[in-house]
């Protein structure tokens, strides 16, 4: 057993944390944090063509790195450390993952490799909904003479507004939960298409909202072969489970963060004479961070691993939504209550503006809720242990 | 990252199951998940023949090496082994002070002739030891101790006067090792020696204490001239702490994955009760439950953590300081969460006059877990002193 890091694994951590600690100083991220658009696009495409980022855990036959999972949370996890703003998230883990999860050969050989290149996309699949499953799906699909015709409204979509390819999940008509699930490949030049810039409160993830009205899409849209048409429900619980297991990562990172800085300003922060790291009450505050920090990356490599494993085919892959419900929800928490601690850590100035604790605040928030809050995930475990649900695919 | 264990490592452990499940039968079936943590005043005698039994099949000392009698096993095979006794319900170990702490003191700290008088009757569940650290004044503070060990001019013998307490099992035990002064005027952790004390001698009285449990586990030891050769002095007069702390390193955690065994047959009882009573229907309830088994299964990945990367020196990572703080607050949730998950039937007792059901022992006992072998507090003060690096507390 080597529950820990491969050499090659620490390096491709190593060269992330250096590249970031680069290109996404928070002065960098204050310059593109507040635009609609969210991050430098030509930094995106050094993403792309030097670092290979959203090649990484692509297999090598769509042009990819052929990596796993755990190489692509060591990432993410500097990504949250450095608040980086990025469409990688959106364009990786939702976007290539549903490519891989859903599509045909033929629809991954010729998406993956653009999305390597530096095509971004994303993943719509929720209404204005509070749920973060199947049943949130609310758009409609129906079958056309010569293909698809889509309608409804979607909201809460990671770089939404600005992805070039969307991923839309829509419903037949009256279906329910997983059933009448269908993904399409919606791009944006796509007529009835309309999609607008949600602004958030976390400046370094972007929202989007997308209305379809009556779009009529070609038989190639549907990921997946057509006589599979509306049975993409399980593929749908294991992009969110997938998904859910790269937020975790970057609450990882923002756990992590909150307390080094945290830490750091106790060093040279002075009162009474002394550096405040040296008062006891806030050790024991900050000595709880680290539990939980520490605590939360054991519950994320773990579910790396079992990510690795539905990917690949293999038998830990059965815990794929168990392991991805365990790290969201402990990592969320985990994240929100060390960024919480960090401002409370650093007095006065936590408040302000001027200093990052804040925007580590806010990035724990939004992540917390995205793909499912802490409570969302324990209630998933909650079911599988008290209502004889089983679980796994 | 490599998550399973080698195919050499899973046939051992189908061995062990194998042992277990074959041996743990007729007088010894009753004892099954007794005698733990909380419950180690049960079935004491039978326990000690189990040792025994134990030393029968081969499985006591494991991690010992084979010079020594024991199997020279892997860090692993230690893992697996106390992982499968626990998932079979082996009784809580009487010979575990002998074994983890005791054993690999002599064998690393301890001379030959100290090592071939010992370490047999650990090996064969004959001798049992008990810890002598923790006295009235040294608590947290361990190097506040006071026992006095003074040489004898004439007879070339030390004399050991003082208190220890809190001293598990000491009542069952035979032997004890004490942390005492060698140097009466020393202070903190200079001037103390490790000694080998036998118990039963005049100069030794021992005192059980009654937890708010009812039960007793640990006692009071009181030494007055309690008389131990010069040749059960381990290491010089004054190496004493160095000792002390070297055996506090030795345990490498490689039982905390059958600790984590006991937790989880503990954690499916609560489950088991709240289908039946109800209180799985309760949302409140339904969170908590769900957040200890989201909780028990981290404490797992945190061991392979802990397990995967440990140093050749024994010296514990980072992430290893937070283990107990971890376990001792996740098991005083779970034992709040037992009695609510109870509800009213929490407050009865199985019978008078205060016989408690094992998950109403569980929920007492917890509040003595995140105090024993280093108070939450302390373990938050290690992880922010040499973990972050803060500034140490100022000593008086």
């Amino acid at each position: 057993m080597e529950f820990s890091f491969t050499e090659e694994q620490q390096m491709i951590r190593d060269t992330a944390r250096s590249f970031l600690a680069e290109v996404s100083s928070s002065a960098a991220v204050r310059g593109v944090m507040g635009s609609e658009l969210g991050y430098d696009p030509d930094l995106w495409q050094r993403v792309c063509k030097e670092l290979y980022w959203p090649a990484m855990h692509i297999p090598e036959a769509y042009g990819g790195l052929g990596l796993g999972y755990v190489e692509l949370v060591a990432t993410l996890e500097e990504m949250g450390k450095h608040l980086f703003c990025s469409p990688f998230f959106s364009t990786v883990c939702l976007g290539a993952n549903a490519v891989l999860l859903a599509g045909t050969e033929t629809q991954k050989q010729q998406i993956l490799p653009q999305l390597i290149d530096g095509v971004t996309a994303s993943v719509a699949y929720t209404g204005a909904s509070r749920r973060s499953d199947c049943a949130s799906v609310e758009g409609i699909w129906e079958r056309t003479a010569d293909g698809y015709r889509l309608d409804g409204y979607w909201r809460y979509i990671p770089n939404g507004h600005s992805a070039d390819v969307l991923i839309v999940a829509a419903r037949t008509p009256f279906s329910t939960g997983p059933d009448g699930i269908s993904l399409f490949v919606v791009p944006s030049d796509t007529p009835g298409l309309e999609r607008n810039y949600l602004p958030t409160m976390d400046e370094t993830r972007k929202q989007a909202e997308v209305y379809l009205r009556d779009v009529f899409l070609p038989e190639d849209a549907l990921l997946g072969e057509a006589d599979q048409a509306g049975q993409s429900g399980e593929c749908l619980e294991k992009l969110i489970a997938l998904a859910a297991i790269a937020v975790a990562a970057d609450q990882v990172g923002v756990a992590q963060e909150s307390l080094d800085s945290s830490v750091a300003y106790m060093q040279e922060r002075v009162q009474f004479g002394r550096v405040i790291a040296s008062y006891q009450a806030l050790k024991h505050k900050a000595a709880d961070m680290m539990l939980k920090a520490e605590a939360a990356r054991s519950a994320l490599y773990y579910a790396a691993c079992v990510a690795d494993e539905a990917l690949r085919g293999g038998p830990l892959g059965e815990e794929l939504l168990e392991a991805a419900s365990i790290a969201k929800a402990y990592c969320s928490d985990a994240a929100f209550f060390n960024a919480g601690c960090g401002i409370q850590l650093h007095g006065g100035v936590g408040f302000t503006e001027e200093y990052d604790i804040q925007l580590f605040f806010k990035r724990a928030k939004s992540a917390e809720t995205l793909l499912g809050n802490a409570a969302w995930h324990r209630e998933i475990i909650a079911s599988q242990l008290l209502d004889g649900e089983v679980m796994g695919l | 990252m490599k998550l399973s264990f080698s195919a050499q490592d899973e046939t051992f452990r189908e061995e062990v199951a194998t042992w277990m499940g074959e041996n743990l039968t007729g007088e010894f079936a009753q004892m099954r998940y007794r005698g733990g943590p909380g419950d180690e005043h049960v079935f004491v005698e039978e326990r000690k023949a189990w040792e025994r039994k134990l030393h029968g099949g081969g499985w006591t000392c494991i991690g010992w090496p084979e010079a020594y009698g024991g199997r020279g096993a892997t860090i692993e095979q230690q893992v697996i082994f106390n992982e499968e006794y626990a998932r079979a319900g082996g009784p809580g170990r009487m010979g575990h002070i002998g074994e983890t702490l005791t054993g690999p003191t002599l064998i690393a700290y301890g001379t030959d002739e100290q090592r071939e008088r010992y370490l047999p009757g650990i090996l064969r569940g004959e001798d049992f030891w008990c810890q002598g650290y923790s006295e009235p004044s040294a608590g947290s503070d361990l190097a506040n101790v006071k026992t006095r060990a003074i040489k004898d001019k004439d007879s070339g013998q030390w004399k050991i006067s003082g208190q220890k307490v809190w001293t598990s099992l000491a009542h069952e035990s035979e032997y004890c090792f004490v942390i005492a002064r060698t140097d009466s005027e020393s202070v903190g952790n200079k001037g103390l020696g490790f000694f080998l004390v036998t118990l039963d001698q005049p100069g030794v009285d021992i005192r059980p204490i009654q937890q708010m449990t009812g039960t007793s586990e640990f006692n009071e030891v009181f030494f007055d001239e309690a008389v131990c050769a010069d040749s059960d002095l381990v290491g010089a007069p004054g190496d004493g702490w160095k000792v002390a702390m070297g055996l506090l390193g030795f345990e490498r955690g490689v039982s905390t994955l059958g600790q984590q065994m006991l937790f989880q047959n503990e954690l499916d009882e609560i489950v088991r009760l709240a289908k039946v009573n109800g209180a799985s229907q309760d949302p409140a309830l339904r969170q908590r439950i769900a957040d200890a088994h989201i909780g028990l299964r981290i404490m797992r990945y945190n061991s392979m953590r802990m397990l995967s990367g440990g140093g050749d020196d024994g010296s514990l990572q980072k992430e290893a300081m937070i283990y107990k703080l971890y376990w001792s607050s996740w098991h005083r949730n779970l034992g709040k969460l037992a009695m609510d998950v109870m509800g009213p039937e929490s407050e009865v007792l199985d019978a008078a006059p205060y016989e408690l059901s094992r998950l109403q022992a569980m929920y007492l006992f917890t509040r003595a877990d995140t105090i024993y072998g280093g108070t939450n507090q302390i373990q938050r003060n290690i992880i922010a002193e040499r973990a972050l690096g803060m500034p140490r507390e100022p000593r008086g």
